[in-house]
């Protein structure tokens, strides 16, 4: 595709001054509003960003930010609160991910038929997705109520009443619960994509080598799924691990930190707090976890065993 | 979703053999319909919050403390009218449409130039600057929060500053500064390089010959066969500004620019334990988004998807 472009774009009747064509000049152009309007909102505050958090600043008292060298990450270091919130965060990535991508590519296999009302459903399953985390948190916060469904439900079996937010043990795995069936028409839709890429040529050929269902399945379905699978989990973990407004409808934190995140620990740390420097400090550590994470799993995307 | 053919979605009957073909298309009709029973009982379950959430709404909020059922026996239009008024969502239904109507006029008319630009009309390192920016794709929020939040509040000759962005608030408390995130997304360019890269190029050779400039050819020309890529431009501008939460939460204080998701998170932290408003509230907000999923679909998924694969 590039190459082709790349001798579509640049004709030779077009006459060239110094290099720099009409056609470039006017390239430029029109592509300068956007590329500066993202260099000064998007790459300068990382590089403002990576600066205060090389500093101490809190942005009520007079004076600007005041260097201080690494001390901000030799503190993060040695706080158990923020290792705490790592612990959480990756805990609820844990619980979210393996369910939903499960689930998801059991769906996706699921309606990849061609009947009438399949896009019906396809729509109906994506529907929690494009709803705000805000508002479906709140739906979930009565859920979890003192009468909401689950207490209902449990009734039902004649089990006790919980407070599911309420409980160190369970307000994570409760809010994973919501998040699971949050991502999973995301999830699905982008499996179903990469199902819908596997060309059909291969199953045939599987089926004329004698290949059954189940070794059509993990010949032919997984390794073409694969390089989806990947982009899939990707994806999910960058966004899960950047967990907040969930968390701060469901529980705020607690109870006693047990679902303060990264990113809801730099929210307090810096808007309630008003520790700018640490604040950032912890949000790059964060940045590098989560871009490890990510080009560690996105160099699994060719490979030729799952 | 697209179902073109060669794409290997199960097709009803696609078994030769003439002999076993009556009982092989029969067992493959049970079966089908075996998987579309399931699938519609998944669907079912995955809907069930929803069901709760409308029959909440409309559950008088005396009753809503009881033993609850899905369908109410006085059901009210009461919970709405709170949401409307105490929770103020008709204030911020306002400012979160004015705020995502800029997101979507900025977006629709930078962001599909810029895509066609790195794609078609290529510079000296315009493909290293085009990385560039779909690297900003990967950055966590978090990381330019606090920049963001400190360069918005120092906006020169705003919100009483002086040339130097001090004295004063800058743009925070206001709308225009509710949408600065939001104005020029890193992904629609991607987008749109994606989809003038699948048009053929042929089109601008022959407005040149005909003495066309670059400005013409992409307005009056490229822009006119993207209403696609405009719609899927349009739709992620939009419900990424409106589902904005943490942006919204950290630079507004004053309840008169609330957004919606802001406007009734701080009702229901307020103590508010009104689950029939907050449920009411929670329907009004999540309407528009749905409204515009349902009938835009195709877009919205196509462009899901191709983000994806060729991503």
């Amino acid at each position: 595709m590039t190459a082709q472009a790349e001798t579509r774009t640049a004709p030779a009747p077009v006459p060239r001054r110094r290099g720099w064509s009409r056609l470039h000049l006017a390239g430029l152009a029109m592509a300068a509003p956007a590329t500066i309007f993202i260099l000064v909102f998007s790459l300068i505050p990382v590089v403002y960003g990576l600066y205060l958090s090389l500093t101490r600043y809190n942005p009520l008292r007079r004076g600007g930010p005041e260097w201080i060298g690494l001390s901000n990450y030799a503190s993060l270091a040695d706080s158990p609160q923020f290792w705490r919130a790592l612990g959480v965060t990756g805990l609820f990535v844990l619980m979210v991910l393996p369910p939903t991508v499960l689930i998801a590519t059991g769906l996706a296999v699921l309606v990849n038929v061609r009947v009438p009302g399949i896009g019906a459903i396809r729509s109906a399953l994506y529907i929690p997705n494009i709803i705000s985390l805000t508002a479906v948190s709140m739906i979930w916060l009565w859920m979890y109520s003192q009468h909401g469904l689950f207490n209902q439900i449990f009734a039902w079996f004649g089990l006790p009443e919980q407070a599911l937010l309420y409980d160190e043990r369970t307000a994570l795995a409760a809010a994973a619960v919501m998040r699971v069936w949050k991502a999973l028409g995301s999830n699905m839709v982008l499996l179903l994509a990469g199902l819908q890429s596997i060309p059909n040529e291969l199953y045939e050929a599987a089926r004329v080598d004698g290949a059954g269902k189940a070794a059509q399945f993990r010949h032919v379905t997984v390794p073409g799924l694969r390089p989806m699978l990947v982009f899939v989990i990707a994806m999910d973990i960058i966004y899960l691990s950047q967990s907040f407004a969930e968390i701060y409808v469901l529980t705020q934190g607690g109870p006693l930190a047990s679902t303060t995140t990264v990113n809801y620990l730099i929210y307090t740390t810096a808007f309630q707090y008003n520790q700018f420097g640490l604040s950032s400090a912890m949000a790059f550590v964060l940045f590098a976890f989560v871009a490890g994470l990510s080009v560690i799993t996105m160099r699994n995307r060719t490979g030729d065993r799952p | 979703m697209n179902t073109a053919p060669g794409r290997s979605e199960l097709p009803l009957d696609s078994r030769p053999g003439p002999s076993r073909r009556a009982s092989l298309k029969s067992r493959r009709q049970r079966s089908l319909a075996f998987r579309l029973a399931f699938a519609v009982v998944v669907t079912i379950l995955v809907l069930v919050p929803f069901a709760w959430m409308i029959s909440i709404a409309f559950t008088p909020a005396e009753q809503a403390f009881g033993s609850i059922s899905l369908l109410p026996e006085q059901p009210t239009w009461r919970n709405f009218w709170i949401a409307l008024t105490e929770v103020d969502l008709s204030r911020a239904l306002l400012n979160s449409g004015v705020v995502a109507a800029l997101a979507v006029i900025v977006n629709l008319v930078l962001t599909p130039m810029t895509g066609y630009a790195f794609c078609r009309l290529r510079f000296p390192g315009s493909q290293f600057v085009f990385l560039g920016i779909i690297a900003t794709t990967a950055i966590p929020i978090a990381v330019t929060l606090i920049p963001l939040f400190l360069m918005v509040k120092g906006i020169p000759w705003a919100g009483g500053n002086d040339l130097f962005g001090h004295g004063g608030t800058g743009l925070l408390n206001t709308l225009l500064g509710v949408s600065i995130p939001h104005l020029v997304g890193a992904m629609n360019i991607f987008l749109s390089y994606q989809y003038y890269s699948t048009m053929p190029g042929e089109l601008a050779e022959a407005a040149r010959m005909d003495g066309a400039g670059e400005w013409v050819i992409f307005w009056r020309v490229y822009l006119p066969l993207s209403k696609p890529l405009l719609a899927v431009v349009a739709i992620f501008s939009f419900t990424g500004t409106w589902d904005d939460f943490l942006w919204p939460l950290v630079t507004t204080t004053s309840r008169d620019v609330y957004t919606v998701q802001l406007a009734l998170v701080q009702f229901n932290a307020e103590g508010n334990v009104q689950y029939g408003a907050l449920m009411a509230g929670a329907i009004l907000i999540s309407l528009p988004v749905v409204a515009v999923f349902l009938f835009n679909q195709r877009s919205f998924i196509a462009g899901l998807a191709d983000g994806g694969v060729k991503g």
